[in-house]
């Protein structure tokens, strides 16, 4: 899938991702070794983008299973059409339930979610398994089935193996820990908040009307916000959303006034702004 | 490539000795890695292994320093390294002005080099980093990289980031500290070999560190874990209890909603129980000797006081007093915390020292109404009564009324019963758990706290 550490960085450029050296290295070796990444970090800071993005430059479908508190094997496997069956009951009226029964549970009448998805068709797949840690952890058994075996088994169609073994990206807020096994069957990458340097050139490019003085500067108090004991940082996509506001606003330097108007779009909670207008030392909200 | 493959073995020894779960799948996988990246860029390298022999994030600040000690930057000392402090000062302030973190690593190396050596040659007993930053001194550095930049910026510091320059740089300068104190790592591993060192001179992580002993520093950060930590506990409380809840089937509900689909019943109905909040009571000795923990314990219990219908918390060290209240308030300012429960709540009579008899007879006394049927107590403290009377009787009347007495011991279970200890007496009447560190505490809450 690629060639070198380097071309990951380049090519993942291209679509606009921009990867810090550990994101490229250990996008680089998953792709090598063949094993599924785990991607931890706090919100916003780019896992799903990176997801997908590798898609993007792999030229693969991207098959993305959305985890949430009560997802299970029918969400997230595959399903029968209970409504499209019932119909076929009735119409088959006249014939022998045993040909009823083999007619029903055919394909005509099952509905894949996105793991078995993933695992049938021919073409280069990134499966991307979005929040896991919002799944119960009843699920992770069966990601780590599909993960391990690249196989399915639908009990009345037989089993299912993939022809191409996609290439697994599973996200988490660490909201929960997830299971050991899981975290074993992955490689790890950890994505934080970025470097300076990194942030100035994702703003530049998301937002590349705003100005390098003024790019420096919302880098820079995001930094320092960042390093203040808040109840929610801001990530990445805060720091864009500000850098939009700031460009929509017109303003050509940061000034108490615009950092107080402006404040909202980065911080979420009211003690939190509070807090970051004393350390700032803004005039009172 | 065996010796690289000896590093990664060790590296891996070193990890595990740490407390980091690594099997030979781990292993392997990095060997691969290592093959597929070479070893020309050491800090993809880094990343490499930390990837396949990692599984989680709060690894990582172990992980760190050992790699440095089994793929260290070079050999030796640097080459004609100036050893002259002043000339050194100078650079440094370049380097912080600039932000140029691989001239701070360099500059680093020379440092411990030229300053850190000790002994009756430079370098002959060992190398200190405690030493070369009391001689280079870079926290003085301050008013002049400050100089620096601004003069660098040419607008004298009139924008509004300026006032974030101070901090920056402190940041700045605290990361140069970090480089020393790896590089004399280094340097004292090659003397008395990295195997050794990688067991003893790092740091564990600080919900890893003994209560009893963390220092200022890592009990601050151990205050800042409290929001994280609480949400995850919160998370998985919620599962138990949605565990808990799940019934058995309801067989009319299950019929009733079959009819949409032709009186086949297609999904089961299930039972819903639902359970009554559970309530906590707290009873908390905060006498020095175990404030840190019981502090931390306190804040964890706020921060996930939504679990529960009810949350009361009582402080002791002779004499006791609810602090419930001071906790809700404590919320802005966990740091502050023991000084406020200190000033406003009555702990003390006539001496200083804590006293479980005389503090739990007047819990029964005076809050006995505060536990019942649904009530699950935790009493935190060393149970070191200073030789005074335990009063066992009102342990056991506690433990008559509540739902469950737990007791959180931060003191290693082999200490329970030496000296003034009534750990064991206690422990024939209500269970007692060895609570040294974050990790233990959490793993404990998680699995006993009711839901
Ligand atoms: N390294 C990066 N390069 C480009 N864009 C990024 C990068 N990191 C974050 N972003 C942007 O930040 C925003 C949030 O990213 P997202 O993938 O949704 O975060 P997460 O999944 O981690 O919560 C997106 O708009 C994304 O484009
Ligand atoms: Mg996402």
């Amino acid at each position: 899938m690629f060639t070198s550490v380097d071309d990951v960085s380049a090519r993942l450029a291209e679509t606009g991702y921009l990867a810090s050296p550990a994101v490229a290295t250990t996008v680089f070796l998953a792709a090598r070794l063949g094993k599924p990444l785990l991607v931890e970090g706090p919100a916003g800071v780019g896992k799903t983008e990176l997801a997908k993005a590798v898609a993007q430059v792999a030229d693969a479908r991207l098959v993305r299973l959305q985890c949430y508190e009560g997802v299970d094997e029918s969400r997230a496997l595959y399903e029968w059409n209970h409504a499209k069956q019932l119909l076929r009951i009735s119409a088959g009226r006249g014939e022998s339930w045993d040909e009823t029964r083999t007619d029903i549970f055919t394909e005509e009448f099952l509905l894949p979610r996105p793991l078995l998805t993933a695992i049938r068709g021919d073409e280069p797949t990134v499966l991307l398994i979005d929040e896991t840690d919002k799944a119960d952890v009843e699920m992770e058994g069966l990601l780590l089935e599909v993960l391990s075996d690249f196989q399915v088994t639908v009990p009345e169609l037989g089993t299912v193996t993939a022809t191409r073994r996609p290439f697994g990206v599973l996200t988490s807020n660490a909201g929960r820990e997830l299971s050991e096994a899981l975290r074993r069957r992955c490689l790890f990458l950890h994505i934080g908040f970025p470097e300076e340097e990194l942030e100035r050139r994702i703003v530049r490019l998301k937002v590349p009307g705003l100005g390098a003085a003024l790019t420096e500067s919302v880098v820079r108090v995001v930094g320092a916000l960042r390093a203040m004991d808040l109840r929610k940082v801001p990530s990445v996509a805060e720091t864009i959303d500000w850098a939009r506001t700031l460009l929509a606003l017109g303003a050509g330097t940061l000034d108490e006034t615009v950092v107080r108007d402006t404040l909202g779009v980065i911080l979420k909670h009211q003690d939190d702004i509070q807090k970051a207008a004393a350390k700032l030392d803004l005039d009172a909200l | 490539m065996t010796d690289v493959g000896d590093r990664i073995t060790g590296l891996a020894a070193a990890l595990r000795a740490h407390g980091v779960r690594i099997g030979t799948g781990e292993t392997v996988d990095a060997a691969r890695a290592v093959e597929a990246l070479g070893l020309a860029d050491r800090e993809r390298l880094r990343e490499g292994l930390a990837a396949t022999l990692l599984h989680g994030p709060g690894q990582r600040v172990l992980f760190d320093p050992v790699f440095d000690l089994y793929f260290p930057r070079g050999v030796g000392g640097p080459e004609d390294a100036p050893r002259d402090r002043e000339a050194l000062r100078d650079r440094l302030a370049e380097a912080l002005a600039a932000d140029d973190r691989a001239m701070m690593a360099r500059l680093a190396a020379e440092a411990v080099d030229g300053l850190g050596g000790y002994g009756s040659s430079p370098g002959s007993d060992g190398w200190s980093a405690y030493q070369t930053l009391d001689r280079l001194r870079p926290q003085t550095l301050l008013a002049r990289v400050r100089a620096d930049v601004r003069g660098r910026d040419g607008n004298g510091g009139a924008g509004f980031a300026d006032r974030l320059l101070d901090d920056e740089i402190r940041r700045r300068i605290e990361e140069f500290r970090r480089l020393v104190g790896a590089e004399a790592r280094r340097r004292v591993a090659e003397r008395r070999g990295r195997d050794e060192i990688a067991r003893r001179g790092v740091r564990p992580t600080a919900d890893r560190v003994d209560f009893l002993i963390a220092n200022r520093d890592q009990l601050t950060e151990l205050r800042r874990a409290v929001q994280p930590l609480a949400r995850k506990l919160a998370t998985r409380l919620a599962a138990r209890r949605r565990r808990a809840a799940r019934g058995t089937i309801d067989l009319r509900r299950t019929l009733r909603s079959s009819l949409s689909t032709g009186g086949v019943p297609m999904r089961p109905v299930l039972r819903r129980r639902r359970p009554v909040r559970p309530e906590l009571v707290l009873l908390c000795d905060v006498s020095g000797s175990v404030s840190g923990f019981s502090d931390f314990t306190m804040l964890l219990v706020q921060a996930l006081h939504d679990q529960f219908g009810k949350v009361r918390v009582f402080a002791f060290v002779n004499r006791l007093d609810e602090v419930t209240g001071l906790l809700d308030h404590g919320r802005a300012d966990p740091d502050g915390l023991s000084a406020r429960i200190r000033a406003e709540a009555t702990l003390t009579g006539w001496h200083g020292s804590s006293d479980y008899g005389v503090a739990l007879g007047e819990f029964a006394e005076r809050y006995g109404g505060a536990v019942g049927p649904r009530t699950t107590v935790f009493v935190l403290g060393d149970a070191r009564t200073n030789m005074s009377d335990p009063n066992l009787p009102a342990v056991r009347e506690l433990a008559r009324r509540a739902r469950r007495v737990y007791w959180l011991n931060p003191e290693p279970r082999d200490r329970w019963g030496t000296g003034d200890s009534a750990a064991p007496a206690y422990a024939k009447l209500v269970e007692m758990h060895e609570c040294r560190t974050a990790a233990q505490l959490s793993a404990l809450i998680a699995g006993l706290l009711p839901v």
